[in-house]
Order: structure tokens, then sequence, then C-alpha cells
């Protein structure tokens, strides 16, 4: 009956039959093996990247909960947790961006409420192809609005995000999507079931036949065929969800639960399986008492749905009553679907007759294991040599002069500002934010203290296509370090991976580069990760997205009112760059946008420094010693010393930068200077009065710290070397910053 | 004074209102479930942003049936103060308890930034601390905040000064180009004839600390509790002169 | 019997979401579309075989429920 066709469609290889055979000492059933098939997808088991995963550091005195659970923890004081994980609806978002956005945003928020936490922050990251490319605004606006439509309607702030455009993404957009949430340490909550006899509970949205195989298509490569599989994107209901998470808090405060998870990806299986798995257990259910929308649905559907809104309880036996009561109150009805049982045995019934029987350690810790051959990609060498020659040229395009670069840059989409975006997102909700979106790091009061919460998400797809392993390490720096530009002390970090065909040696080469450069960031600046999420199979025809890892790092705020932004707040003080420039342009924005050139090893980073560097920061914050802290990453320092003046109401500075020496032409030396991207860097504002103190407790911290500068006027005037190369009204070059993305859509197209 | 906060499913600035109203007005404050058929001893009623029953058919168009609609029309047909932020505006709108529906915002997309609103009357209980013509900039957060009303019906508005709020520039001129939804005469809030029952898109209570980057929304609070405070002191006078002979 | 309830805007309402789709079928090159509102559409399936008592039930639950007189107008089919 399994023919080598129903197992290609499955997903499945030969030799992961065999095992499937081996376990049960049978051939699977057609729903058997449909389970298995989603069980054992990359997305569901991390077959191809666990070897590599368990490298990670995830453990630390501030972590209250790694990996393996619905979402992380870490310990913020007075009996708080921030309960945060960042995750991947890059597929479904392709051939439904509306759809698969807001699901994304809806799982998420699942997993988090799931762990007994309130949702009270959303960030997301996403990557689109080339900002004029056709396709890649119908993409934007419709992940944006899937996003909007799902978060906004819950009632949980997106503060803040990233995104950027890059050609490789044109067929394989990333909407990756992160949630933090507060819950009292003591009302933690986990997805197990234990306890023989208790009683297993299915509650929210009815199940249909939407979603079934979504598992296993993020875990495949597109062809020109994606668009037959439509029917496989599931739709969201952010309403049905809001119930389910009100209701959900409501009904753990009663401790009546044993253990809870959502129904995500693989649906009823993954949760009845996981569940049973984490406590050692057996759950038996019937289908048939599984509310449906559709009629005539099997037992295979049932099990494969993914439906969203859906949650699997496990209810301590003698008190369902009180349970069911808290749904009926929400007007939603938890159905007793099944039992926990004693023999580790996931047991699926249809009207009382058995239609599937397996372990459930065969479906989970089970799963295949691979070990993927590695070899470094060829393309890497050539990429990574940057000839800048004389510098007058580079990729047969002059060097421009700097005002025309730094114009050219502040209107690149991806430093443009994100404002027609955020502007669609409700992230004053909740009363919370006390930094607004574009503003940095997104932080959130904790109300009924005096704490806060920072957050960032970064990552940069150019330079892990240039040097994972680096590129990774930068992307974890530059999330912990935008965190403690705002005053806030980084305590954990979560990664979404997103990387091209698994099975391709280069690709995974690339994947675990990343991971290593992730671990040994993530070690050196005390940001253990607790969870996150594995993308693969990223491709469209054979081209790999860049080697894509996100980052977000979540930092703790003992003074909510002592937070930094980016932005200047007077003039007549003094501007001090901490950190040194060393005209890196590997990889940059600049040589991109300027020279339209993707080349070069990115930036070098000093996990000592950077690790000393934002120590520091938080230390100045907490003795209230800055006005304004903003790093420097995209465009350089000419970028960041500009967006300090953004969004003042035109404050402008004067500044003076150190030379580089990097070619004999005297353009790219200047270029190098103030569009490079060394790592490590931010420029800090400070009363002048401050100056001195400021200055002694950098040289203590054993960062570098020079004055540059002052605020003032309303032109933004710098000179590199003691020479004026970037004059301009702060007014025209924000004019063109914070028009770039919203005039380009301005104008309709279909 | 005592706040009540009515909850429908969906509402999600409920909390926010009701932070508002204790923890930073130092008031009582009380939930109303959707399906309760008293208000609590409520002296004032706040309508929570949010997206009651899903916003599905027509914002605000399902919450009027829920049974706490009927106290709470009785309340406002007392004279009772009843504030109806953005979804809660819509609820009042649907409920024919304010005249005039939204529609899609002109541009079609949702928006969340400050806006700037210019008070356009003062003698309702929720902008009687402010000052007519006074600029207020304070937060919106809405998909569907397009102000319609038929040409008949906004005459009349005009007309009985029910308007309360508008949307204009920073110094207080009307714009069409600060008009963030395309509202019909850049309406940002509306009153009903008997002045009581107040609707607003903009939500005051995201602007009521300096934290949150402003503190122009306070007035709305302050107005409505200087004005429950005036007719409770008119109520009490007749008893304390008695008490003082 | 089932009722089809079509609830569009008003003439006299402007209708941003029409005004778009129309906007982008002209660029679209297609010109002969002049103009375009877009509206709700109901199927409800009810209990009843007179088609008067059908047209009726449809009509009250349209005018209380599925359209708001100060904006909406609609049209009825039963069959």
């Amino acid at each position: 009956m399994i023919d080598p066709h129903i197992l290609e469609r499955h997903g499945l290889k030969p030799g992961e039959y065999d095992r499937i055979v081996g376990f049960l000492g049978r051939e699977p059933n057609l729903t058997e093996l449909g389970m298995f098939s989603v069980m054992w997808s990359e997305h569901c088991s991390y077959k191809s990247s666990r070897v590599h995963l368990k490298t990670l550091p995830t453990t630390g005195p501030q972590v209250l909960q790694g990996p393996g659970e619905n979402a992380g923890a870490v310990d913020i004081g007075e009996g708080l947790a921030a309960v945060f994980k960042i995750e991947s609806h890059n597929h479904p978002s392709f051939i439904e961006p509306y759809q698969g956005a807001a699901t994304g945003v809806g799982g998420i928020i699942r997993d988090i409420f799931t762990m007994g936490a309130r949702p009270i922050a959303l960030l997301n990251s996403l990557r689109f192809g080339a900002f004029h490319a056709p396709g890649t605004r119908r993409l934007l606006e419709g992940v944006v609005a899937g996003i909007a439509g799902y978060g906004n309607s819950i009632g949980i702030p997106t503060v803040g995000g990233e995104i950027a455009f890059e050609p490789s993404y044109a067929g394989n957009p990333l909407v990756n999507v992160f949630c933090l949430g507060i819950a009292k340490q003591s009302d933690i909550i986990k997805g197990v079931a234990s306890g023989v006899g208790n009683a297993v509970y299915y509650v929210g949205a009815k199940t249909g036949r939407d979603g079934i195989h979504g598992a296993t298509m993020a875990s495949a490569e597109f062809d020109d065929k994606s668009a037959e599989k439509r029917p496989a994107v599931q739709v969201g209901d952010p309403f049905m969800e809001k119930l389910l998470l009100e209701a959900c808090l409501e009904v753990m405060k009663t401790d009546a639960l044993v253990g809870i998870q959502d129904m995500g990806a693989a649906g009823l299986t993954c949760s009845t399986t996981e569940m049973g798995s984490r406590g050692g257990a057996g759950i038996e259910i019937d289908v048939a008492l599984v509310p449906q929308r559709e009629t005539g649905m099997t037992p295979y559907e049932i099990m494969l749905s993914e439906s969203q809104e859906r949650m699997l309880l496990v209810v301590k036996r003698g008190r369902e009553a009180e349970v069911e009561r808290v749904f009926d109150k929400w007007d939603l009805h938890a159905v007793h679907i099944g039992e926990v049982t004693d023999n580790g045995l996931l047991r699926v019934k249809n009207h009382g007759a058995l239609v599937a029987e397996i372990p459930n350690r065969a479906l989970t810790d089970e799963a295949p294991l691979y070990t993927r051959p590695m070899t470094e990609p060829e393309y890497l060498a050539d990429v990574q040599k940057l000839d800048v020659g004389d510098g007058s040229r580079l990729n047969g395009r002059p060097t421009p002069v700097p005002n025309d670069a730094l114009f050219a840059l502040l209107g690149s989409p991806t430093v443009a500002s994100k404002r027609w975006i955020y502007r669609q997102y409700d992230h004053m909700v909740q009363t919370n934010t006390i930094n607004l979106p574009g503003l940095g790091a997104g932080v959130v009061r904790i109300k009924g203290t005096d704490r806060a919460l920072a957050m960032s998400v970064d990552g940069n797809g150019r330079h892990c296509y240039l040097d994972p392993y680096r590129g990774a390490m930068l992307a974890v720096a530059e999330a912990a370090r935008n965190v403690a530009c705002s005053g806030a002390k980084p305590l954990g970090a979560t990664n979404c991976l997103n990387f091209g065909n698994p099975e391709r040696p280069a690709i995974m080469w690339q994947f675990a580069k990343a991971v290593e450069g992730i671990g040994a960031a993530c070690r050196a600046l005390g940001v253990p990760i607790t969870g996150g999420n594995v993308s693969l199979y990223n491709e469209t025809d054979g081209n790999a997205i860049y080697p894509t890892p996100t980052i977000a790092v979540v930092g703790l705020l003992e003074h909510a009112d002592r937070v930094v932004s980016r932005r200047f707040r007077d003039a007549g003080d003094a501007i001090l760059l901490f950190g040194e420039g060393r005209g890196e342009l590997g990889g940059s924005e600049y040589l991109k946008v300027a020279h339209d050139l993707v080349r070069g090893v990115p930036p070098a980073l000093d996990l000592d420094a950077e690790r000393a560097l934002q120590a520091l920061l938080v230390q100045l914050a907490g003795e209230r010693l800055l006005r304004s802290a903003h790093d420097c990453s995209d465009g350089g320092i000419a970028v960041t010393l500009a967006e300090c003046c953004f969004d003042t109401g035109g404050i402008g500075a004067e500044v003076s930068i150190d030379g580089v020496h990097v070619a004999a032409d005297a353009r790219v030396n200047v270029a190098a200077a103030l569009y490079g991207e060394s790592a490590s860097r931010v420029v800090v504002s400070v009363v002048p009065d401050a100056v001195t103190t400021v200055l002694e407790r950098a040289a203590a911290a054993n960062v570098p710290a020079h004055v540059i500068g002052q605020t003032g006027g309303n032109r933004l005037r710098m000179a590199v070397a003691g020479q004026i190369v970037v004059d301009s009204g702060v007014d025209e070059a924000e004019r063109v910053w914070s028009s770039a993305i919203e005039q380009a859509y301005a104008k309709r197209v279909a | 004074m005592r706040f009540g906060v009515i909850v429908f499913p969906g509402s999600n600035c409920d909390e926010d209102a009701y932070h508002a109203a204790r923890d930073v007005f130092g008031q009582e404050a009380e939930y109303l479930w959707h399906k309760d058929t008293e208000l609590k001893g409520a002296d004032v009623l706040i309508l929570p942003g949010g997206f009651a029953h899903g916003d599905y058919l027509r914002t605000g168009a399902m919450a009027r049936f829920s049974p706490i609609m009927g106290p709470v029309r009785a309340f406002a047909e007392r004279g009772g103060p009843v504030l109806g932020i953005c979804n809660g505006f819509q609820i009042l709108l649907e409920s024919g308890l304010l005249p005039g529906a939204m529609l899609r915002n002109r541009g079609l997309k949702y928006r969340c930034e400050h806006v700037h609103l210019r008070v356009e009357q003062t003698d309702t209980p929720f902008t009687g601390k402010a000052r007519a013509g006074q600029v207020l900039r304070i937060p919106i957060g809405h998909g569907e905040g397009n102000y319609f009303a038929p040409a008949e019906m906004l005459k009349q508005i005009e007309a009985n000064r029910q308007v309360v709020l508008r949307y204009t520039d920073p110094n207080g001129v009307l714009n069409d180009d600060w008009n963030p939804n395309g509202s019909v005469n850049a309406i940002a809030a509306v009153c009903n004839e008997r002045r009581n029952v107040v609707g607003m898109m903009p939500h005051p209570e995201r602007a009521c600390e300096v934290l949150l980057g402003g503190v122009d929304g306070r007035v709305i609070f302050e107005s409505v509790l200087a004005s429950l405070r005036s007719a409770e002191s008119l109520a009490l006078q007749p008893q304390s002169a008695g008490r003082a002979s | 019997m089932r009722a089809r309830v079509f609830v569009t805007l008003k003439p006299s309402v402007f209708d941003p979401q029409g005004r778009t789709i129309a906007e982008a079928l002209h660029s679209l090159g297609y010109q002969n579309v002049e103009d375009v509102r877009q509206g709700k559409y109901f199927e409800l399936d009810l209990a009843t075989t007179e088609t008067a008592t059908a047209r009726a039930l449809a009509a009250e639950v349209a005018d209380k429920v599925l359209a708001n007189p100060v904006i909406e107008s609609y049209r009825i089919e039963v069959e």
C-alpha cells in the first residue's frame, strides 16, 4: 500500500521509511505515515541542524528556561520572567503574504502565552528582493498588512524590527517574528502531559483541511508548481486568538492545568506527541470528538490539519468543570478528546476504532539525525577579494563626492526611515512603549515595577554571505549593542536561522559556520540562546537566499526612566565616539549603493572590546550620563550621525572624524572613514559638564573614546582629517531619509 | 470617583483605560464584562479601544447587541458621562448613541502615530478643563477612523456644536495634509445633543504619562473628574447646608 | 430557502477601497472599467419555504445587523 510515490509525496526518504517500520515492527498505515512525515520533517525534527545547535550556549544564572519548550525564559528580577522566542514563517508568506505573515504572528504569540506569560511586545525581521523589483511591493505590502492585521487586532504592540532588500530574497522572502511576554516565575507552565487518567482537552477554532502538510511544505524547495500548493496556507483569526489568550491565562490561574501546548506546525500530531514525550507519558484521543469545520474529514486530515488558533490542554482529573467554566465565559468550547496514559504511546481512535498507534518517542526524540556533509562554497574565495585599486573607481563607477554618497545612503531602503511600515503597526497599545519604533531598540516598561525591557532583532545576510562565521557574530553583537545603547543590560537571545537547502554541502557549511559564530559571540557577550527556530530550504529554482541568521536580544533596564534613544536632545551637547573606525568597506551598504558591489570581508569583531563597550553603555545610562546613543552599522558613522539629528526638530551637529588610509585616492579614503562599517562603535551625546567623567569611565573600561564634535545649529557638518567633506541642512537630509520608502509607494501600481 | 471600563470580547485597550483611571489618576476603576447587566455603581463609563467581536461585519457592529449596552444606554439617558475611545467610539456610533458612521481610512492603511487635535467645544464633561482652540498632541491607532455623516446630519451636528475635536496641524490650523484618515470636516470627536456622550478616535489614555512621551491626554480625564466633582458638590449642597445649621 | 444579501456603500458615500481597485485596474490597462464599488455579500440559509417570508426575514436581518443605514444600502435575492 505504501509505495515510493506516496513516500515521495510525504517527503520521506526510503531510509527513513525503513526506520519507521523498525519502530513499529510493521508497515505503517497511511495515517501513521502522515504523522511520521510531519514530525520527521526538517521543520519539526531539526534533523539536519540539531547536531550543530547542540553547540550553542544555552545556560546562565539568568536562564529560567532554555531551548526545548514552547519558548525560553530569563530572570528579570522581582520574581518575574521575560518569556520570548523568534520564529519564521517564510514559505507561507511567499505563497500568501497577508495570511502567511498573520499566522506567523499568531503562532509566536501562542508560544508565549502557552508558557503562562502575557505577551507585551512583538518585533519582526523581514527580507525581500530588490526594493524596486517587480513583486517586491506586493509581498512587502501583504506581509506588513498581515503582521498589522493580526498584531493590532489582538492588542500586542509591534515595537520594532528591521528590514532589508537584496535580490537573493526575491523568490524567498523572510518573515521572522519575535514575541516577548511577562510571567511570574512561579506561574510558568510547560507543555507536558502527565498523570494517568488526566483529561486531554481541545479548545479553540474548529479543525478544517487548511494547512495540511504545512510542515512538510516548509521543508521543501520551491519550484514553479508552488502556486498549486496554495490550499496548504492557513487563515488566521486574531479575534479567536484574543479569546484564547485571555481564557488560557485565566485557566492557568486555577492550577487545574497540568500542561498546555498550542497546535502549530503538524497540528494535533505534534502537540499530542510532544506533550506526551516531554512527560514520559502516553496519550489516547478520539478524533471523532475533535470539533470539525468541514464534513467528511479523515483521521489523517484531522491529525495533520494546521488550522490556526487551537490549543491542547491536559487538565487534572476532577477539575474539568472549573476549566470548562472559564472557556464558556469566553464563548469558547473546551472539548474532552482523550486521556493521559502510562504506555508512552500516541493512540488515535476514530469513533472508538484504533486508527494509529505510535510510540511518542519515535515521533520526537527518535527522529532521524543527520550529520550532513559540508564543504566551503566555491564562490567564497572570489567574493572576499576586494581590490579598491587606486580608489578613484570601483566596479566601473567613480567614487562619488561624500555629500552625494550620504544622500544616496539615506535614501536607500535599507537605511531610510521605516515609518511608512511601523506606522501600520499599533506600537503603543498596552501603554508600555517608552522607546518608539525607529528610535533604537524597542523598550517597554513593566507596569508595577521601575523596570523596562529592551529588545532588538538584527541580522545582515550580506555579511553572512561573505563570511557566515563573522557575519553571525556581528548579528549577535549588533542586537546586543542596540539593547545596550538603550541603557539595558543584555540578558538572553533567541535566533532564527534562515538558510538554503541543507542537502547541499556548501549550504550546510554556511549553516555550521554561522552557528559557530553565534555561539562564540553569545558566550563572549553573556547572552545565552534560550530557543529559536531553523528555516531551511529557502531556495527557488536552486538559488539560495543569503545565509541569514537573525538574532533577537532581550535586555533589562532597572530604571525605566533612564532609557536612552538615538536622538540628540539639545544644542551644545558634546558628541563622543566610542570605538575606532578602521575604514572597513567589505560588505558595506556604501559599496552596494555607490558601486553596486557585494564584496570583501565583513568588518572584524573583537569580542572583548564589544563586551567592554556594551558594559560601559549600560553603566553610563544607569548613571544618567548619556543624552543619546546610537550604534554605527549600515552606512557607517556618517549615517549614524545623520540619524542622531533626525526626529529632533532639526538639531544639527559639527564633527571631525579621523582619516583612514585604504588606497591612493583621497576620495575613497574619505568614503572609508565616513561609510566604513567597523564594528563596536557607538556615537553618544553628553552634556558638556559630563565629558570628563564619561571619558574617565571609558578609559577605566578600556573603551577607546574621543570627543568628535558638538550638537547645535541646523546643519550637519562632518570633517575628515580636518577637512569639511559633508555640509548639508538637517531638514534636507531628513526629507530624503524620511520620505524614500513612502514616496516610492505613494505612486500606486498594481 | 468610580470609572466603569466596559470589556467586550476583543477589547484590547481596556487595561490601558483602567490603568490610566486607577494608577495615573488614583480613582476607583471596575471592569464591566459585556454580559453584565449592571454598572456596579460607576460614575463614568469608558468604552475602550480594540476590536470588539473581531470587528467582523463592521467595526463596532456586533458589540451594540451585548447585554451591557442596555444599562449603558439608560446611564447615558440619565445624563451620565460616557466616553468611547477608538473602537468604543465606533460602538457608540453603531448603537445610535452618537450620530454618523466610520469608513476605512482614506489611505486604506491602519495608522498609529501622534496627531494634533484642536479643542472645539469645552462644554462636555470630557473637555471642560481644556481651552477652546487648545491643540492637543495625542496618538491614534486605527484602520477605520474616517468619520462620515450624510450632508443633512453633518449640517445639524455642526449647527449643534457637536464636533468636539478636529484634526489640525501643530498650530491648530485646519489642513488636509494633517487629516490622518479623511474624516469629513476633519472630525476626530463628536458628542450627542445632550453633550454627555463623547466619542473620539485618538487615545487619551496613551498620553497621560511623561514616560510615554506626552501628557496631553490628561485633560480628558481631568475634565471628567472635575465635572463629576462639581456635579457631586451640587448634589451635596443642601445636605451640607443642613449639617451647618 | 436561501437569501442572498448584497450590501454596498450608498452612492453618496466615498468608497476608498473601490477607488483604489479602480486605479489599480486602470494602471493595468483596463481603461474601460470606469468605476468600482466594493461591497459585502451574505448567504443566509433560512428555515422557510415561503418566498415572501424569506424576503421579509432577510430584510429584517439586513436592516438590523448586516447593513448600517447611515452609509450602506442593500439588495436581496431569494431562491
